[in-house]
């Protein structure tokens, strides 16, 4: 489990935060209420973990409060079976 | 009763958040042609004030201009009001053709389709040439008309941090197996002013065989030495394989909006792009004006080299009475204030004092980076903006702000 969880933290890190960037991000950091992702960069988050996991997300189960936490996401991939 | 008291509930409450979360957004009423100058009522029903217009998207100040509204008059009086059609029906006339034609050769393109908007562009031509097999890669700050268009089309969606080009690389390589790769950006970025880095966007584009759409709306007719637009600026004139742009803002003002590019993608438009398929034909009114714009600024640069100076004398004025403002070559400059209190209130102060600009705030802009934005206009003369400029200088003394660091107005205001 904390395997995924870092791998999603990391991808995180390097996909919102800008260099120079000293925002603290961890597991539990709200990442779209937060303000770190918008709804419209929210889409390659999506798009890393289907295709990391081979695996298709349906929108209605990629919410913005799905999302909203490396933790949050960890409950969505449980569902895929992934732990 | 169709809209019962419960449903008036409703929408009385979603009201009501939108104004408690400091969005709400009231129309002020101008009473004047638009210019530099011009009349305004605000709040409703209040005495009307004078103001210099330091937001409008009238670069060129071609939204007044005589000339142009003689044209739209000629327009009216030979080719009517109305066609009460969509193009492809019976609301094609020798002047919409004109327009295209005068767009292509302008824009440097094989091809131009007209919208009834720029939005109604980018919300049809993504559907019309992409399928799932393809993928469109965005820029992160493209303007919500563009969002909106993506999320019509079934391609895949992915995105890159604003203006950065190793992750755009990586994204082209992830991307490698689709069908098709676009690269999809704002020429000018609406909120900051600043520009694409078109060149180096092209060459990713050649090495990752990608195509590359630019929203030309905040360029188009003063952007380049010849006005053409980001592309001309980069020097890759000919390269970009969709531009859209409007009709709105420097060309003309009024309405309207075109894509123009590879003749293919111009076709299929044609055939399948809906906003243009099923809303009705830009009125011959508005066409005639646009065509003459299209005439005066390719006649000369005079306009769009005023623009600039104009650019120089505001940018260099505010940055060195001490506002940090957000650098670039536009005419779209964000003066930085971080705090949306702060924003808002000397944007207040400003229109006490005959300056019209608007404050911006999360969630138009990310959080802690509020700002307002002003916007330059050739239409502007050097007293203007030496009014404005003293405008600007006594309320940031008023509110302690200039010669400081981000830091220093976040310790003192917040976020």
């Amino acid at each position: 489990m904390s395997d995924t969880k870092d791998v999603i933290l990391e991808y995180v890190k390097n996909e919102y935060l800008e260099e120079g960037d000293d925002q603290e991000v961890t597991y539990t950091t709200p990442l779209i209420s937060g303000g770190i992702v918008d709804s419209f960069s929210m889409v390659s988050l999506k798009l890393f973990l289907e295709n990391k996991y081979d695996i298709k997300i349906p929108d209605d189960v990629a919410t913005p409060e799905a999302f909203d936490s490396v933790n949050n996401i960890v409950e969505v991939l449980k569902k895929f079976n992934i732990e | 009763m169709s809209f019962s008291d419960s449903i008036r509930e409703i929408y009385k409450k979603d009201l009501e958040n939108i104004r408690r979360s400091g969005i709400y957004k009231d129309e002020r009423i101008i009473c004047s042609p638009q210019s530099s100058e011009i009349e305004v009522e605000f709040p409703y029903g209040s005495e009307q004030k004078k103001v210099i217009n330091m937001c409008a998207n009238n670069y060129l100040g071609l939204s007044s201009h005589p000339e142009v509204i003689e044209a739209a008059r000629n327009g009216l009086d030979h080719r009517g009001y109305g066609m009460s059609s969509v193009r492809f029906i019976c609301g094609t006339q020798d002047i919409h053709k004109q327009l295209e034609d005068r767009l292509t050769e302008f824009l440097g393109t094989e091809d131009t389709i007209l919208f009834p908007s720029c939005m109604d562009a980018n919300a049809g031509v993504f559907e019309a040439v992409l399928t799932p097999e393809d993928v469109m890669i965005a820029d992160r700050l493209v303007h919500a008309s563009i969002v909106d268009g993506m999320r019509l089309c079934k391609a895949q969606t992915d995105n890159f941090k604003h203006s950065n080009m190793e992750h755009l690389e990586q994204k082209l390589q992830f991307h490698q197996k689709a069908r098709i790769r676009l690269i999809i950006t704002d020429g000018a970025f609406s909120m900051d002013g600043d520009l694409a880095k078109l060149d180096k966007i092209v060459e990713l584009a050649e090495k990752y065989d990608a195509m590359v759409f630019v929203d030309e709306s905040h360029s188009s007719g003063f952007i380049g030495k010849t006005g053409r637009g980001t592309h001309e600026h980069f020097g890759v004139l000919g390269k970009i394989d969709i531009i859209t742009t409007t009709l709105g803002k420097a060309l003309g003002g009024a309405s309207g909006g075109c894509v123009s590019g590879r003749k293919e993608i111009v076709e299929m438009c044609r055939q399948k792009a809906r906003p243009y398929l099923f809303s009705n034909t830009i009125p011959p009114v508005v066409v005639s004006g646009a065509n003459k714009v299209l005439e005066i600024i390719s006649r000369t640069t005079e306009r769009r080299d005023k623009l600039e100076k104009n650019t120089v004398f505001w940018r260099k004025g505010l940055t060195e009475a001490g506002f940090i403002i957000k650098e670039g070559e536009t005419p779209i400059v964000p003066v930085m204030l971080f705090n949306a209190k702060l924003s808002q209130d000397i944007a207040a102060m400003l229109y006490e004092d005959g300056i019209y600009a608007v404050g911006f705030f999360f969630p138009v802009v990310p959080k802690g980076q509020a700002r307002i934005r002003t916007q330059l206009s050739a239409a502007h003369e050097m007293h203007h903006l030496e009014k404005a400029l003293d405008a600007f200088i006594k309320a940031g003394k008023k509110f302690g702000i200039l010669h400081k660091t981000k830091q220093e107005i976040i310790e003192q205001y917040g976020l």
